[in-house]
């Protein structure tokens, strides 16, 4: 993908690093120690969350033109470090943890299970359901993209940082997310051709300009708790609770298309979600999840917090695009 | 591959019946049911709207198993 246009001073000094050789020598520490310290509010700060954006995704797919080694290059994690801590610490300051989970399987479990229950209430998914706009079908779509085009990877960093049962699980979960080996299932390929049945660009990071910063947030997340061995109860606790509310909204999700008038095609990424994820809730909850707890059980209060941090995120995420939406505006990030 | 562990069946907590192996999946006239992942999870609460198939309806009517 190409890199994306900065939105301020440390997104600036990130991308104009790496459209520079790794030899470069620039220091970009005090930009980044400026950005947090002035910040607000990071997880919808876009500067400082787009320069996340793209010093992560040197790890991924990295960007047209620009130097793989960049990924390892110590200025460049130097400043990744300090914004990681901010935004880590930021959540936990946060995020409600519930604190009286033993480590053990069921438990653990069912708190993940608890602490996701399906609410009433407003929420994009039923906003989708009944009244989205075909407009609005499509920024939700664009919003969705920056995750779903590379749909599982982020967890995936965390299978080689497990071991035994756990270990089994998240293989089991990811090997469906990847179609169980077969390209046309894949889920971002799944994704993928949703958008185009909607007449969309599925190239990944397309759209990356209109992806507001609490969006570019909950997939930092992601990265963050998968980039990091330390943090690998925060991603099965991630996945736990994306899982636990996949299921449900996605039907909802698949009648806004239908309502519509999509076919199948377009609709088949909501509706594998629907079947894949009542499963996947499962494995994680249990096998993934509570399992691990059980294993490692100084894991457990960060697989509640990884957990909770993903419910944070997302519903912050989902009240941008509901206000957006039924203010009559647009979700998306303007550009000019 | 096939025949090295046995076909597993976890009746999850007052959820679905989790199927791992290759047990074959029929309808009532003993038509397979189309299936499309490896482990699967059969709707124990009887409001899944893609039965046999659970689709987490059952949390959102408060299943509890017997
Ligand atoms: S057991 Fe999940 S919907 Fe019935
Ligand atoms: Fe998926
Ligand atoms: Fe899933």
């Amino acid at each position: 993908m190409k890199l994306p246009h900065p939105r301020g001073p440390l997104s600036d000094a990130v991308i104009t690093l790496v459209s520079s050789s790794p030899d470069a020598q620039t220091r970009i520490d005090e930009v980044a120690r400026d950005a947090v310290d002035a910040s607000t509010d990071l997880a919808t700060d876009d500067d400082v969350q787009l320069a996340l954006y793209v010093m992560n995704e040197l790890a991924y797919r990295g960007f047209d033109g620009v130097d793989d080694d960049w990924e390892w290059d110590p200025e460049l994690l130097r400043a990744r470090r300090i914004v990681e801590t901010a935004f880590e610490d930021a959540l936990r300051r946060v995020v409600q943890v519930p604190s009286d989970v033993p480590p053990e399987r069921s438990e653990v479990a069912a708190a993940l299970f608890a602490m996701t229950a399906p609410a009433p209430g407003p929420s994009v998914a039923r906003y989708v359901a009944k009244r989205a706009t075909r407009e609005q079908l499509d920024e939700f779509l664009v919003l969705r993209s920056i995750y779903q085009l590379k749909e599982a990877d982020p967890h995936t960093w965390a299978i080689p940082r497990l071991t035994g049962g756990p270990k089994a699980a998240l293989v089991e979960i990811q090997a469906d997310e990847y179609g169980g080996g077969d390209p046309e299932r894949m889920h971002c390929e799944l994704f993928a051709r949703t958008m185009r049945g909607a007449g969309l660009d599925a190239d990944y990071g397309a759209y990356v300009e209109r992806i507001p910063a609490i969006t570019l947030a909950a997939l930092n997340l992601m990265s963050l708790f998968g980039l990091h061995r330390r943090l690998r109860g925060a991603t099965a606790g991630h996945l736990a609770a994306f899982e636990m509310t996949s299921s449900l909204p996605n039907r909802l999700y698949g009648d806004g298309f239908r309502r519509h008038g999509f076919d199948e095609g377009t609709t088949l990424y909501f509706d594998e979600h629907v079947e894949a994820d009542a499963v996947h809730e499962q494995i994680a909850g249990r096998d993934l999840a509570g399992a691990l707890a059980q294993q490692e059980p100084e894991l457990c209060h960060d697989i509640l917090f990884g957990a909770a941090a993903c419910l944070y995120l997302d519903d912050l995420a989902g009240e941008h695009t509901l206000s957006a939406w039924t203010a009559g505006g647009s979700a998306l990030r303007a550009i000019a | 591959m096939t025949g090295t562990r046995p076909t597993t069946i976890v009746a999850c907590p007052d959820g679905p019946i989790l199927v791992r192996g290759d047990a074959q999946i029929v309808d009532e006239d003993g038509k397979p049911v189309e299936r499309r992942r490896a482990t699967v999870a059969l709707c124990r609460c009887g409001a899944s709207a893609i039965k046999p198939y659970c689709d987490g309806t059952h949390k959102a009517i408060g299943f509890s198993a017997p």
